[in-house]
């Protein structure tokens, strides 16, 4: 079973977790934001093929929301943070993680 | 003729635990039960009125004078007491804790059993995906976590006894969870 690190009870079983959707997203002032904007806002999300931040919630635990960000293709939890921390450099993690890929392959 | 109100313990009526020397499942009975959830500055103050310490340690229960207070997140406590001392626990973090608050009152909502012996453990382990090595999860620690697919809350009172805290329409799923899990070392 894969293991999510809640910042606050540790390494804990996945079916622990809810994933709450993409993270930092900040919601608009509906006054003079436009209908495109705000629908942007609504519904449309980065989903990419990697790395993606995201808010998730320890809710059969302690309960708490975090953040993490997780590879979308291996669903590797690269690295997990508080609500309100900000934002990992994705591009910055990707690149140590393929170096770090890179290391493993060579030492094969 | 006025009606007659009777209590029915969540757990009565139900199919018996099979019961082994090496595991049984044992209703806690009633218990007056708090959910408590403040500031850390807060739990301090409940602590002192309530007797058991409300830890600030995560995942650990505080245990005195026949009351224990479960630490179930950073904010978030739940505290156990005898059947029937529920108002006077309320009424005593009422007068202890002036900043904002919330304390309720869940010991109908909660049901409890004590889950002990050899294969404690292992029978819990049917469905709780948690480490309960001594290492991972020690006697005194607690979480809210799963039991198949009921929310529970667990904790190691002993080496081999667990309380368990279950919501009380998930009684008859927790009991018989435990009973067909226990089976295997009838
Ligand atoms: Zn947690």
């Amino acid at each position: 079973m894969l293991l999510i690190t809640c910042p606050i009870c540790g390494p804990r079983p996945e079916i622990e977790f809810r994933n709450m959707g993409e993270a930092h997203i900040a919601r608009p002032t509906p006054e003079g934001t436009s209908d495109d904007d705000m629908a942007a806002f609504l519904y449309l999300r980065s989903n990419p093929k990697g790395l993606i931040a995201e808010r998730w919630r320890h809710v059969h635990g302690c309960a708490r929301f975090f953040n993490a960000v997780r590879h979308t293709v291996t669903d590797k939890f690269v690295t997990v943070y508080e609500v309100g921390a900000p934002k990992p450099d994705l591009a910055a993690l990707a690149a140590d993680l393929a170096a770090d890929l890179a290391a493993r392959e060579a030492g094969r | 003729m006025t009606p007659e109100i009777k209590r029915v313990g969540a757990f009565e009526g139900l199919p018996a635990f099979p019961a082994t020397s090496r595991v049984k499942a044992v209703p806690t009975g009633p218990l007056a039960r708090i959910l408590f959830r403040g500031s850390p500055a807060a739990a301090a103050s409940v602590s002192a009125v309530f007797g058991a310490p409300l830890s600030t340690v995560p995942m650990r229960a505080g245990e005195a004078g026949g009351r224990a207070a479960l630490w179930l997140g950073p904010d978030e406590w739940l505290l156990i007491g005898r059947d029937g001392e529920g108002e006077a626990i309320l009424a005593a973090i009422a007068g202890a804790v002036a900043e904002p608050h919330s304390a309720v009152d869940v010991g109908h909502r909660n049901t409890g059993l004590v889950l002990s012996g050899a294969r404690a453990v292992d029978v819990l382990n049917a469905g709780c995906p948690l480490d309960l090595h001594p290492s991972a999860f020690p006697i005194g620690m607690c979480t809210r976590t799963l039991l198949g697919k009921a929310e529970i809350v667990l904790w190691r009172q002993a080496a081999d006894r667990f309380h368990i805290e279950g919501w009380r329409s998930f009684a008859p799923y927790l009991l018989g969870f435990l009973a067909e899990a226990a089976r295997e070392y009838a």
